[in-house]
């Protein structure tokens, strides 16, 4: 019996650690903001409990452009990021031989530097009369007035940029995990390489893509440095309004319920996600 | 300038460089604090569980004392807990010399500290300390005037000055100390340094001198002009447009400045509503023309960028000042206090002053300057001893001190800025 009981609870104390820490830093915060999202009041005579609940409806449609621009963005930047990133992690995967590890060290090279850093950088290159542009405008290859800084490419390009070696390193995880006799096998059947490539490899490194586009694209559609310091006046992101809302105007009902709306739209996007391009489908391509 | 005169002076444009690019005012609400906000949205909400959120009002406040009596039972302690912005005071080779000098003649030791880099992000942390009745470690901070100074005095959370131990501040504190629209009794605050924001701009881009703020909402240049991403200071910019004094403004008024600052933005004009990062983008030539901190166009000047100028336009400038203050329940408030007081005299202002550049509040200092320290460049500067025909045109901030008129202010003003 003694045993038995065991037995049955070893799984619950095996994930213990786990579980503690979810229930404590992610349900209870969560309940919190919850709570703190229904309030009205302000930071000097407090926050009371009114259950106003039509601030949901309110802050939705008061920054539904701010939405809908912080998915556009993350959406783009994170196909950018996939294109611009598979080919390398193929690289890496079949032609890195004997120094994968060391490509994939250079990969994350410039990680190692803080994100503000090299965010900062970027402005530094984008500059009107930077060293990309100015070259460029010099040479006469780019109109005089064309410019990136402040524009919505700009912070596109800096969500991409971050985005680079997270989407890598899940594509390559399944593409090194990709048996090479199964690619020899297609060889064998007079497969041209297209052919290889479109009906073996990509089928096989579906769950890294699949991986990789998760990682990225929710931390990009709730980023708020690239549209803060390389966007214009038409670039903010939903981040961006959270922020202020919470450490400027400490309107905290209206910064949780963004907050929470953002959660919930990101938790709906993964879940259609994974119904369509999730582990089934994954198991219908092998 | 002769030879041993420029090298001189090096050693200064040097501390302007470097200041120039991690000074306090500036990284006021610059991305650095922002990105660890992101923190403390999740560190705050902890307190923050269970029905509702206990107000700051009425929490420990400073109403109930007899602040005459308290102060006579104060004694000195011999130290001062100094809490500033990074490289807001004199500096060589690591040390500071004024707070020397103060040791040498009071015994007070000084702790120091340049810990703090943006108003809303210091509040913040020191906000639940003071409202549990501690204290928040320092017997002196600076704080700008704006909502979280506004919160504090309202709060009750500051230690009412004893004038009485301020013989040097009666004495040589000069108009821009003692005009405070937010604190009109000088009750709590102690200017440290005071500054302008005015308009920046590179001639070559607007193609000539620029003195009236309405160059900011000119199609002319479209798409070349910045604004600050500060809601006080793109309001406060608009009433001047409109030949309204900000802070006798009503609300009527700012749904017109709001709207102004719509159709500038609307109309393309706008490049970007910049933090701190406006100097860049206007040494860089991203913007012809910026709203801009006096302090940070002078620094600009002297490390690299002679050709920038800075104008204080024909409708006005606002005028914005950081302030020392005692917070309640401070450890050494005599300590701090005989501080504020040294630092009033006009030689040890002068040392502060021939380093920071910012407006000065003691204008004897002035002579010290040209005569003493042999600096006329920075005697002579309209922008840090402001002849009595500028300080005319320099306008104070609106004192929105109640949630309510700083909610209506914010409401109107953050949705054009973050559109």
């Amino acid at each position: 019996m003694g045993g038995n009981l065991k037995k049955r609870l070893s799984p619950y104390l095996q994930t213990a650690p786990a579980n503690l820490w979810l229930w404590l830093f992610f349900v209870v915060p969560l309940f919190s903001i919850l709570t703190i999202s229904l309030t009205t009041g302000n930071s000097v005579e407090g926050f009371a409990m009114t259950w106003n609940f039509s601030v949901y409806p309110d802050s939705i449609s008061q920054y539904s452009v701010q939405f809908a621009r912080s998915f556009m963005y993350g959406g783009v930047s994170t196909a950018l990021a996939m294109i611009a990133m598979y080919p390398v992690a193929y690289w890496i995967a079949f032609r890195g031989g004997r120094r994968k590890a060391v490509f994939l060290f250079l990969l994350l090279l410039p990680f190692l530097v803080s994100f503000i850093i090299r965010i900062l950088t970027w402005q530094f290159i984008l500059s009107d009369q930077g060293i990309v542009l100015g070259t460029l405008k010099d040479l006469h290859l780019v109109p005089q007035d064309l410019r990136l800084l402040s524009t919505p490419s700009a912070v596109v390009m800096g969500l991409t940029y971050d985005a680079l070696p997270w989407m890598a390193l899940p594509i390559y995880v399944s593409l090194e995990r990709i048996d090479r006799d199964v690619i020899e096998a297609a060889s064998d059947l007079y497969s041209s390489a297209w052919q290889r490539f479109r009906s073996v490899i990509l089928p096989l490194s579906a769950p890294g893509i699949y991986a990789g586009i998760l990682l990225v694209g929710i931390s990009n559609v709730g980023d708020f440095l690239s549209a803060q310091i390389l966007g214009g006046p038409s670039t903010t992101m939903i981040g961006n309004i959270i922020q202020t809302q919470y450490v400027q105007n400490q309107n905290y009902p209206v910064a949780s319920a963004l907050s929470l709306v953002l959660m919930v739209s990101l938790l709906i996007f993964v879940l259609l996600y994974g119904r369509i391009f999730g582990s089934q489908t994954i198991k219908d391509f092998v | 300038m002769d030879r041993s005169k420029e090298s001189a002076r090096s050693g200064i444009d040097q501390a302007a460089w470097i200041r120039g690019l991690t000074e306090a005012r500036m990284s006021r609400r610059s991305v650095l604090q922002k990105a660890g906000a992101a923190a403390l949205v999740l560190g705050a909400s902890g307190p923050l569980v269970a029905c509702g959120i206990t107000g700051t009002k009425n929490s420990n406040s400073n109403s109930n004392v007899d602040w005459t009596a308290w102060w006579k039972k104060q004694k000195r302690a011999g130290t001062l807990d100094f809490a500033n912005w990074p490289l807001y005071i004199d500096t060589d080779n690591g040390k500071h010399p004024s707070l020397e000098a103060f040791t040498r003649k009071t015994g007070i030791k000084v702790n120091y500290k340049a810990v703090i880099q943006d108003n809303a992000e210091f509040f913040s942390k020191i906000s639940p300390v003071l409202q549990a009745g501690d204290s928040i470690g320092y017997d002196l901070i600076v704080i700008s005037n704006g909502w979280q100074l506004n919160q504090l005095i309202s709060n009750g959370w500051l230690t009412p000055l004893d004038k009485t131990r301020l013989p040097n501040f009666k004495r040589y504190a000069g108009k821009v100390a003692t005009t405070l629209a937010y604190d009109p009794k000088l009750t709590y605050s102690a200017v440290w340094q005071a500054g302008v924001t005015g308009i920046g701009y590179n001639p070559e881009l607007t193609g000539g001198p620029i003195d009236s703020i309405e160059a900011l909402f000119d199609t002319k240049y479209k798409g070349q002009v910045g604004m600050l991403s500060d809601d006080d200071e793109v309001g406060s910019a608009a009433l001047l447009a409109l030949g309204i004094d900000p802070p006798t403004s009503t609300y009527e008024d700012w749904q017109k400045a709001a709207d102004l600052l719509t159709k500038q933005r609307d109309q393309g004009i706008v490049r970007q509503y910049y933090d701190q990062s406006y100097i860049k983008a206007l040494q860089n030539g991203d913007v012809a023309l910026c709203q801009a901190y006096s302090g940070d166009i002078f620094q600009s000047n002297n490390s690299g960028y002679p050709n920038l100028k800075f104008v204080v336009p024909k409708q006005g400038s606002m005028l914005w000042r950081d302030n020392c203050v005692i917070p309640l329940n401070a450890a050494h408030p005599v300590d701090a206090i005989e501080w504020i007081n040294f630092y009033y005299e006009p030689k040890i202002e002068a040392m502060i002053e021939d380093w920071v550049n910012y407006i000065c509040p003691v204008p004897a200092a002035q002579p010290v300057i040209r005569n003493q320290l042999d600096d006329p460049a920075v005697a002579d500067s309209p922008l840090i001893f402001p002849p009595p025909s500028m300080l005319k045109r320099l306008h104070e901030y609106p004192v929105n001190a109640t949630p309510e008129t700083h909610q209506k202010w914010t409401g109107l003003f953050d949705p054009i800025i973050q559109s």
